[in-house]
């Protein structure tokens, strides 16, 4: 028996993942995540009938990365590209996956829409609090006094307006049959993660209407500190200011995965 | 609905466009509601569930074309219809789409403009057609109808090209075009989505293949011009396969009125009361406007005095006549703009004027 433990497989590359190198910086969560929604997609064997939409933004290039059928969208329209392919396709697995200026700022329309229609599909949420890919620039999510490269004096709400907490927003909603905030600052909070990807996933597969998951990540280039600090710096600033919960669980999600 | 095939009955134009859609097998529509195209989505929320399809009113135009754009991806065919405002606001999405290489139907029922406008029978849209319309270097194939029986043929031949060079096309009426009534005739034969031609590119379930993805992103330049010259090369088939035009009294002709659509609508009894009047003058009407019938055009300019264009807006169809003519012989204008239609009688005084000033 001892053997036989020995022999058992316990980590390897989950096969939704292409085998190429990320092109994300160092310390930055975005591979943490590719990695749990990838890891769900191959529990649920669904690399066949999955379609992945992709965001403009650090994650442009998650088409590269995951090993499925994806598209690449303009920048916040995913929610209604995924809607596209889901409508005449309902068969498929349809998921986004996205940054908090494509989902909240330039794409919060098509975001509340196909949260309100009950859209069947599946949103990964990433937030960071920052524009990564184009410098640094604010995001609707950047926390008030947060430095960005266009909130130099740090963000001001009476001048540059107010953080959104989009799962606070879209649990007014009747649509959403599963609506999460988590992180993955510790691996504790990862298998939560995981966890709360898997009940999104389940959502959408048993039919049940709109899941997303919003992840608090980091994006230490832009914060300007080593990963460590990025770390512990999101749960000491952005973890009060979006609390870690499951705002929305349909009933049929409850006591399983 | 029981819809009588094979025999002239009376159809408005927005909802013959809907029905040859549906007649060319498409089962998925994405609108949102403008005046004056409003029969159109219409039309398919009532009649889309009969055939099993999906008709989806979206939350703004920019949703809409970006459902198309889905939609196409996963190989469906798919359509979305809007009028000149909300056509400028899917020009983001009809730009990805022509670069993703993703074929799909829009139809624009043109309305006075800039801005909000009006809702009267316009041409206005005809550079924002023809010249690429959103950003990048791409083309949208552009059919322009002139009665309600073309609004029906076009639109469902659009899907066809569309399919076959893997791009948008854009079918344009007007306000008259769409609400007017006229009689024509709904073909027996339609297509089944079933017997369509398969897409292996779509994104539609990596099952038994290597994965597809739709994308217009490519870092590399190199690799981006080598895309735009393969959809160039495209648009170059396109210009010897789908040229449509019409002529009316063209023969013995010394004169030509160039219109399309409405314009032309109109211009055709004026040439046929010049012609009593006995004016040697003909009609060329351009149906598609991209790829332009330009060699046509030439050569009526090698053997014509003068072409005389007239459109609803202020000199935009005749910049590609003018392209075309390449100085070889006079082109005049006769245009109006902000949906207020020329009369019959307007373009016949013009066309006198015309033929004086040029026999001088």
């Amino acid at each position: 028996m001892a053997t036989e433990t020995q022999r058992k497989i316990v980590f390897e590359r989950p096969r939704a993942l292409e085998p190429v190198r990320m092109h994300y910086c160092p310390g930055c969560t975005h591979g943490i995540v590719h990695r749990l929604v990838a890891e769900v997609i191959d529990e649920f064997e669904l690399a066949e009938r999955a379609v992945g939409v992709a965001p403009v933004g650090c994650a442009v290039f998650a088409y590269d990365y995951f090993a499925c059928d994806m598209i690449e969208a303009a920048h916040g329209r995913a929610p209604a590209v995924a809607t596209g392919v889901k409508r005449v396709r309902p068969e498929l697995f349809v998921f986004t996956y996205q940054g908090d200026g494509d989902l909240a700022s330039i794409g919060i329309a098509e975001t509340i829409h196909a949260a309100a229609r009950g859209e069947n599909i599946t949103i990964v949420f990433i937030n960071n609090a920052v524009y990564g890919m184009t410098g640094g620039q604010m995001a609707p999510t950047t926390l008030p006094g947060m430095k960005t490269s266009t909130t130099p004096y740090g963000r001001d709400p009476k001048l540059a307006g107010n953080p959104i907490r989009m799962c606070e927003l879209l649990s007014a909603l009747d649509g959403p049959a599963y609506l999460a905030r988590v992180t993955v600052t510790a691996p504790r909070r990862v298998r939560r993660a995981k966890r709360a990807i898997r009940r999104a996933f389940k959502a959408q597969l048993e039919g049940l209407g709109f899941a997303l998951v919003e992840v608090l990540s980091t994006c230490p280039t832009r914060w300007g500190m080593p990963p460590r600090d990025a770390l512990q710096w999101l749960e000491d600033n952005m973890v009060p200011y979006y609390p870690l919960e499951e705002f929305v669980v349909h009933d049929k999600l409850r006591d399983k995965t | 609905m029981a819809i009588t095939r094979g025999e002239p009955i009376l159809m408005r134009g927005n909802e013959a466009v809907a029905q040859a859609a549906l007649d060319a097998g498409c089962r998925a529509f994405f609108g949102y509601p403008i005046t004056p195209q409003n029969q159109i989505p219409d039309y398919f929320a009532a009649h889309m569930p009969e055939v099993g399809g999906m008709f989806l009113q979206a939350e703004s135009e920019v949703a809409a074309i970006n459902m198309v754009y889905g939609a196409a991806a996963a190989g469906a065919r798919v359509m979305t219809a809007s009028s000149s405002p909300g056509i400028s606001l899917k020009q983001e999405g009809i730009s990805y789409l022509a670069q993703s290489e993703l074929p799909c139907v829009i139809v624009n029922i043109v309305r006075g403009g800039s801005g909000l406008g009006n809702i009267a029978p316009a041409q206005s849209d005809y550079f924002q057609s023809v010249k690429g319309g959103g950003h990048g270097d791409y083309r949208t194939l552009v059919f322009a109808a002139w009665s309600v029986q073309e609004m029906y043929d076009l639109t469902r031949e659009a899907f066809d090209i569309a399919d076959r060079y893997r791009n948008p096309v854009l079918v344009l009426g007007d306000a008259l075009l769409g609400q007017m009534m006229e009689p024509m005739v709904i073909p027996e034969e339609v297509v089944d989505p079933a017997t369509l031609p398969a897409k292996p590119w779509a994104t539609d379930g990596a099952k038994g293949r290597a994965r597809n993805i739709v994308n217009s992103l490519y870092i590399e330049a190199p690799e981006l011009e080598r895309v735009n010259l393969r959809i160039q090369a495209r648009y170059e088939e396109a210009a010897r396969r789908d040229v449509r035009y019409a002529a009316e009294s063209m023969d013995d002709a010394e004169f030509a009125v160039v219109a399309y659509g409405t314009a032309a609508r109109v211009a055709v009894t004026a040439v046929e009361q010049a012609r009593a009047q006995g004016l040697r003058i003909g009609l060329f009407r351009p149906i598609s406007l991209y790829p332009f019938p330009k060699e046509e055009i030439a050569a009526l300019a090698d053997r014509l005095k003068a072409l005389l264009v007239v459109e609803l807006s202020l000199g935009q169809l005749v910049e590609d006549v003018r392209l075309a003519v390449n100085g070889v012989c006079p082109v005049h204008l006769h245009a109006r703009t902000g949906g207020v239609v020329m009369t019959p009688a307007e373009v016949l005084e013009a066309v006198k004027r015309l033929t004086r000033q040029t026999e001088g």
